[in-house]
């Protein structure tokens, strides 16, 4: 087989189209900004990523995969996909991309803060105003991965990511 | 070390798929009690944090008997379902009814109850989950970085309920300690490995029975300082140990609800 008939396909074509699958749950998030996907390799025209799950309970996990898979195999020279999921590294809240952040704010929810206070306690600001005068109404929210707050400003309820740091 | 099943020692794979049994059911029937409260807690918040509580301890239950399926114990979704009550390896804390009646007809559930087991389970959990992050078996050790992140909520969410609780009126009160009290009658084999102690410990893939007990109350100690309350003491031993697949009628009624669906068609995917 010569060079020029022979099969590639590079990770970067691959992560390029993971931008494309997104959290079922909060779909202006791409599972690249969720900080989801920690490897990508491939031989040829087999792929083969690994993804970390955000919560393990994450009753989305197996639409993540399937997702991911059927966009793969969309790719030109794509022969055979595999998704699996790894605990180690553990994902952590601060995987989340910049853009992720963005996405996040508009979807309606406050991305998650940086920093904890000692007693566990944290802050985010409104996710729709902005404003810093908010109230938690419960840690636990819609998803394992996120909290309900209130606005005390725009008098909107909004959610928030929850800090999932290895330091908790 | 990275140890695949071919390669591990014949008593030390015996007593990772021991230890990863206990685990596995303790939180599957624990998520599972925990739903059952789905709708039925005392408001609209507790009702959200018991669901999620509830689920996350079900993706507990499940990366362990991953965990047991990658070590050749068997399909995932068959462990959970389809080992009768005889080869489960939970405490009898996890299995026990909420209270009298069915969740879909006139639940007489008791949420002192819920509030005392989930907290000292929690606690029991983490003190387990704090030594698994130094377990010589490595996927547990990783699996239990994981877990300790989602357990921090549990705990906090709990420890609030049990505090304030402890704090309010005189039926509050008295409900409390009356729960206390029943939660602690099953609490022998909570830290108990059963027959398995010595394989289990010689293994070093997680604390002696002794050391967590020790650790358990040292993290109870400040909160029940607070409320001037006595940390109660342990059983010294079980009336039944859930380790050694002794059970309640509890459990034979979870299991085959919890079940129900899965038997209906096992083949089936979901």
């Amino acid at each position: 087989m010569g060079m020029n008939t022979s099969v590639y396909v590079s990770t970067k074509r691959v992560n390029e189209i993971l931008k494309n699958v997104k959290d079922p749950e909060i779909d202006s998030v791409s599972i690249i900004d969720l900080g989801m996907v920690e490897k990508v390799t491939t031989i040829g025209g087999n792929v083969k990523i690994v993804l970390l799950p955000t919560f393990l309970g994450c009753p989305a996990l197996e639409i993540i995969k399937k997702n991911t898979m059927n966009a793969v195999k969309e790719l030109a020279d794509v022969k055979a996909v595999e998704v699996e999921f790894v605990y180690h590294p553990p994902w952590t809240s601060d995987r989340i991309t910049q853009q992720g952040h963005k996405d996040l704010r508009a979807f309606g929810i406050a991305p998650p803060p940086r920093h904890m206070k000692e007693d566990g306690s944290w802050h985010v600001d409104c996710a729709y105003c902005g404003s810093t005068y908010v109230t938690m109404e419960n840690i636990f929210g819609p998803t394992a991965c996120r909290s309900i707050l209130y606005c005390k400003s725009c008098k909107n309820v909004f959610e928030a990511m929850k800090p999932v740091s290895t330091l908790l | 070390m990275n140890m695949t099943e071919s390669t591990l020692d014949k008593d030390y794979k015996e007593a990772v798929i021991s230890l990863l049994f206990q685990l596995a059911d303790d939180d599957f029937l624990y998520a599972y009690r925990g739903s059952e409260w789905l709708g039925l807690a005392p408001h609209i918040e507790a009702d959200v944090a018991s669901s999620s509580i509830s689920q996350d301890s079900m993706g507990h239950a499940a990366m362990y008997y991953k965990l047991l399926e990658e070590l050749g114990a068997g399909k995932a979704d068959d462990l959970a379902h389809i080992r009768p009550s005889s080869e489960r390896k939970n405490s009898i804390l996890t299995e026990r009814a909420n209270g009298e009646g069915f969740y879909m007809e006139t639940p007489l559930y008791d949420w002192a109850y819920e509030v005392v087991r989930s907290y000292f389970y929690t606690q029991a959990k983490k003190v387990k989950i704090d030594s698994l992050c130094q377990s010589s078996y490595r996927p547990i050790a990783e699996a239990a970085v994981k877990v300790k992140m989602e357990l921090y909520y549990h705990k906090l969410h709990w420890e609030t309920w049990f505090k304030q609780l402890l704090n309010s009126t005189d039926v509050a009160k008295q409900k409390m300690t009356e729960a206390i009290a029943r939660v602690m009658v099953d609490f022998g084999d909570v830290f108990s490995y059963g027959n398995q102690k010595q394989l289990i410990e010689k293994c070093a893939l997680i604390d002696t029975e002794e050391e967590l007990k020790s650790n358990w109350k040292m993290n109870l100690d400040p909160v029940f300082a607070v409320l001037h309350v006595e940390v109660p003491a342990i059983p010294e031993k079980a009336v039944r140990n859930g380790r050694n697949g002794e059970h309640t009628k509890d459990l034979d009624e979870a299991l085959l609800t919890l079940s129900e669906v899965y038997n209906e068609d096992p083949v089936a995917i979901w």
